[in-house]
């Protein structure tokens, strides 16, 4: 088992969907911050036989954990201080989201208009679906488009 | 500030202020030819639309008001390439109210965004028409004396026809309302409308003919069934007179079973249906002015 060490202040972001870790670390825009970040994949899971684990050493308050929930709300933040959990965080669909995903269809004004943001809102809390602010059209999960910003 | 965006932004407890306002500038339009006096509806048509244009010229003109804008995206600086969110807060200096047509979906709602006075979403691509639905409503309620317990049947292309979807949503919000989906199977209504409609419980069913529930109809509201939309020329042959409206089937229907229609027709309902007194649809346009003129008071204020 690879052992990483702990984190004085941060979070450890777990139950990760095997092979996400990469996808998140991007959205969250861990590329951007000068800290530690510790990416570890495929690790044993009980739940799921394989998972990935997320460790980023930064103040408290950094990360934009909507964006995470929008992602997998699944996953389980814990949000460390002075080297310990302060808090398990179980993360809840967002209202909306912005300049995460694009909206794909071509008859949308964002396809059109310069400087328009990117923004989602939920139209079915139970299902998880996301629909574009300005044509209303659907989400697709995983699709591919939506995410190359 | 408020925006009519899309044909439900309003509650069905609003529009049926809006239709009394409506209901009262039909009964006397005089008293109503002065209230816009002083102010200014900017008509933004991004592209062409001359009976929504035109409707919305004559209902401000109506009011006293008076009317700028312009006809195509050519006459406007859209052709010099200025977005959407330039166009309005310019137009928001010269004019009260705007009403604006656009072939992309979303772009009334990015102009309410960046706009100092009321938008009014007069088209924005295959999205939304709201009103259009204000109009068939209004129709509907002045018609019948009321918008509940009615089995509505739409006939026609029931996939692509915005009209059709917004109205289906608008009226599930009424009490005791039946509908019966009349189309060829290519142009079914969406599956994410009838799964709303079980959701809610609201009955629906779905006939490939018109004769098959003409009789049961208390509304029928017809729209184009176009050519292009078939898979091959000779279902279309086959299955267009389904689809027609004409005198002998109006003989099966209720003598109080009005017919609606969007415009512009085609060969869709017969001439002679014209002459039928429960042929709605032309009075439907004039409901048309009336519910735009109490939409622009309401939006202004001045109701």
């Amino acid at each position: 088992m690879l052992n990483v060490g702990k984190i004085e202040e941060g979070y450890v972001l777990d139950h990760i969907k095997a092979g996400k870790s990469m996808s998140i670390y991007h959205h969250l825009g861990l590329d951007q911050l000068d800290c530690p970040v510790a990416i570890i994949k495929n690790c044993r899971s009980g739940k799921s036989g394989k998972k990935d684990i997320l460790k980023v050493e930064c103040a408290v308050g950094t990360l934009d954990l909507d964006v995470l929930a929008f992602i997998d709300h699944n996953i389980t933040v814990n949000v460390i201080k002075n080297g310990e959990i302060i808090e398990k965080k179980h993360l809840s669909l967002p209202a909306s989201i912005k300049n995460v995903i694009r909206c794909t269809n071509p008859r949308c004004i964002t396809s059109a208009e310069r400087g328009l943001p990117q923004i989602f809102y939920l139209s079915d809390a139970d299902k998880g679906i996301y629909r574009c602010r300005y044509c209303d059209e659907k989400y697709v999960e995983n699709d591919s488009q939506a995410w190359s910003f | 500030m408020r925006h009519l965006l899309t044909p439900l932004d309003f509650t069905t407890g609003e529009l049926d202020d809006l239709f009394d306002l409506a209901g009262s500038i039909e009964k006397d339009r005089s008293a109503f030819s002065h209230v816009c006096s002083g102010k200014k509806l900017a008509t933004c048509f991004y592209e062409p639309s001359t009976r929504t244009r035109l409707s919305f010229e004559s209902a401000m003109l109506n009011l006293g008001g008076s009317v700028l804008g312009f006809a195509d995206a050519q006459s406007s600086s859209a052709a010099k390439g200025e977005t959407v969110a330039d166009t309005i807060r310019v137009i928001s200096c010269f004019a009260d109210i705007c009403a604006i047509r656009h072939p992309k979906e979303g772009s009334a709602r990015v102009a309410a965004e960046f706009s100092s006075i009321p938008v009014i979403n007069a088209g924005d691509g295959g999205h939304h028409h709201p009103t259009q639905t204000l109009t068939d409503l209004l129709t509907i309620r002045s018609l019948k004396g009321r918008l509940n317990d009615f089995t509505i049947g739409l006939c026609g292309d029931l996939k692509f026809g915005r009209t059709v979807h917004s109205l289906i949503h608008a009226m599930s919000r009424y009490d005791n309302i039946r509908f019966v989906f009349i189309s060829p199977p290519e142009l079914k209504v969406p599956d994410y409308i009838t799964q709303s409609l079980n959701e809610k419980g609201i009955p629906y069913e779905e006939v490939i003919k018109l004769e098959d529930c003409l009789e049961r109809l208390d509304l029928l509201y017809m729209t184009r069934v176009q050519k292009e939309r078939f898979f091959n020329e000779e279902d279309y042959i086959r299955l267009r007179s389904f689809y027609i409206l004409d005198g002998e089937k109006m003989k099966m229907a209720k003598d109080d079973m009005f017919v609606l229609h969007p415009l512009p027709r085609v060969s869709e309902i017969a001439p002679e249906v014209d002459n039928d007194r429960r042929a709605a649809y032309f009075r439907q346009v004039q409901y048309g002015v009336y519910v735009r003129m109490a939409l622009i008071m309401t939006l202004l204020e001045l109701a």
